[in-house]
């Protein structure tokens, strides 16, 4: 896979003054990567495949979408009933919102579970936490330009989280709001901002791309390459097995959006036009917001915070803590494979968010408040234990090289891939 | 591929392993390329006249109030339509002219359904502006009929083109009388 010069005349040309062939060559053909990432190792270019996915249906739904508090329940209507394929359209925005979220949450636990924040990753990692929170606000305003019931009081709810805030809460809560309560002013800056945040996000993919291929992929086993015989370029045998999980993606994805779109994309409140003098009988957000939801529900007055302050600081807190992992974790060593108590620890964290995401689906009364605490204070003791783990665990001897480990467990009834014909001729 | 039934060493590439390898990338991108063309077909079609906007395809005009020399304009399908109530003399310059020495040639009588009502769809066949002529003080231009301002086609009293730069006469909408003095356009 040494790079042919190009034999196309034009190419070369072009070439010569923008080298965008140059680059592509040099970041899929000649990028190296580790030659044993796993299936986990497929979510990342998901997560943007599915924001492209995103942008292109997003930008058709906005050819037809009325930005009014009079018109946009109306104008989503008529998507569903009477533009051609505007049904599919949407359910595929609607539905792309949480499998993005799902592939997205499943790449970042695989970071965590092979240690992908740790140096020299620190800032692809942090760029990574941006992208959620900007995914995070992006996925809220557009959930709120339905305009039905549950876009109205959604809205309501979050944006007055920031009321919570002492001295200029209710100023910058009506800032937001352009009025004194969710109106149409509201709706046409959600539907601005909702247009341009994912291309925000576009941008910030780009430096977490540009950070990735500084250092190259993390792996399974969580140490560096060490030379040519422990990598294989990205094309064709990353880019072939992307597209393989692409398909699988797919079909799973094609379900939820032709036979259950509306199992997990949204509630059925929502197609009740948005009321402002009636809230619903349960507010209850998007299920990929639940586990913050329930740390907001769950906690109580603490010394002279009030409750609703202390609540909306655990929600942030929860997220921005991510942002100090690669410092936080006291370990060297980055897979859990060769961490015999963290990789217990790391699977409690996995349990811990599905518990407080069930929490956050019920009602906070009797015994769901207790786990909620429970849960709540045990996602932020997770990360004193990560701490703590690295100070007195003793990892499992690392293997010698990525080639050595595979070769060891392929028992030697394949050549090492270095020494044998590989390519077509 | 009928040789796939002897086993081969592993590693052994020869011509015919490069060949099935080239097989399967084209059909594998051919599949692909299909899909992404059925992917995006929704998208394009998307574009197309929404179900309610074709449901808004005929207009109803009731001709009772409108007065001889009266001219007309209705929106149907977001476009103007002149409707004329012609006088005697229009009828009469419009079926007279000699229509071989027409640009677009058309009688009168395959322009109308009833000498009197002249129905044409008020859009310059130039380059779409909305000719002049429909209140008695615009210009009508040399012929009677309609001037466009845009780039001075002139109309004759049947719509026809007699002069400027417009290819054809006004275009015609399909309509029909439901009455003696109501049409349905579309």
């Amino acid at each position: 896979m040494a790079a042919p010069p190009a034999q196309n005349k034009i190419v070369r040309w072009i070439d010569h003054r923008l080298p965008i062939f140059a680059f592509m060559q040099h970041e899929l053909n000649e990028y190296p990567t580790p030659k044993n990432l796993s299936y986990w190792w497929n979510f990342g270019s998901l997560a943007g495949i599915m924001l492209v996915i995103m942008i292109v249906t997003g930008v058709f739904l906005a050819m037809h979408y009325t930005p009014h508090v009079d018109y946009a329940f109306d104008s989503v209507e008529r998507i569903m009933r009477d533009v051609n394929y505007g049904w599919l359209m949407r359910y595929v925005h609607m539905n792309g919102a949480s499998f993005f979220f799902i592939v997205t949450y499943i790449h970042i636990f695989r970071g965590l579970y092979y240690g992908s924040y740790k140096e020299p990753r620190e800032l692809l990692w942090m760029l990574g936490v941006v992208i959620l929170l900007l995914m995070m606000a992006t996925a809220f305003m557009g959930y709120v330009l339905p305009w039905g019931q549950m876009s109205f009081w959604g809205a309501t709810v979050i944006t007055n989280l920031f009321s919570a805030i002492p001295v200029v809460g209710q100023s910058i809560v009506t800032w937001l709001w352009g009025g004194f309560a969710i109106d149409n002013p509201t709706l046409n800056r959600f539907y601005s901002l909702h247009y341009l945040l994912p291309f925000v996000i576009v941008a910030v993919v780009g430096l977490h791309l540009v950070a990735l291929h500084q250092h190259g992929s993390n792996n399974p086993l969580g140490i560096d390459r060490k030379g040519p015989q422990d990598s294989i370029p990205f094309h064709p045998y990353y880019t072939v097995k992307d597209m393989f999980g692409l398909g699988v993606f797919l079909i799973v994805f094609s379900v939820f959006v032709f036979y259950v779109p509306n199992l997990i994309g949204t509630d059925p409140q929502n197609y009740v036009r948005a009321n402002p003098l009636q809230t619903p009988p349960e507010i209850v957000p998007e299920w990929y917001y639940l586990p913050f939801y329930a740390m907001l529900r769950s906690v109580p007055d603490i010394l002279f915070i009030p409750a609703k302050l202390a609540g909306v600081i655990a929600l942030f807190a929860s997220i921005f803590i991510l942002f100090f992992l690669p410092w936080i974790d006291s370990s060297k060593v980055r897979s859990a494979r060769f961490r015999p108590i963290y990789k217990w620890v790391f699977w409690l964290l996995v349990i811990d968010c599905f518990v407080l995401g069930y929490i956050g689906a019920h009602r906070p009364e009797g015994w769901y408040v207790i786990v909620g605490r429970v849960a709540t204070l045990y996602y932020f003791l997770h990360f004193f234990l990560m701490w703590l783990i690295g100070k007195i665990e003793r990892p499992l001897p690392l293997p010698t090289s990525i080639s050595a480990a595979v070769t060891a467990k392929g028992g030697g009834r394949m050549a090492p891939a270095g020494s044998r014909p590989m390519e077509k001729p | 591929m009928a040789d796939t039934a002897q086993p081969k060493p592993m590693g052994a590439h020869t011509s015919d392993s490069a060949s099935r390898r080239d097989f399967l990338t084209i059909a594998a991108s051919a599949v692909a390329g299909v899909g992404a063309a059925v992917a995006v077909w929704p998208l394009i079609d998307s574009m197309e006249p929404a179900k309610d906007t074709l449901a808004l395809s005929t207009t109803e005009v009731d001709l009772g109030p409108v007065q001889v020399g009266q001219r007309l304009t209705v929106k149907w399908q977001g476009k103007p339509v002149f409707i004329d109530h012609r006088p005697e003399g229009e009828i009469k310059a419009a079926q007279e002219v000699d229509i071989n020495t027409l640009r677009d040639p058309e009688p009168d009588s395959a322009r109308v359904k009833k000498p009197e009502w002249l129905v044409v769809i008020g859009v310059c066949t130039h380059l779409g502006c909305v000719p002049l002529g429909q209140r008695p003080t615009d210009q009508r231009g040399q012929y009677g009929g309609w001037f466009c301002p845009c780039h001075g086609s002139q109309y004759d009293t049947a719509g026809r083109i007699r002069q400027g730069p417009a290819p054809r006469n006004l275009d015609l909408p399909r309509y029909q009388f439901t009455s003696d003095t109501a049409i349905k356009i579309g």
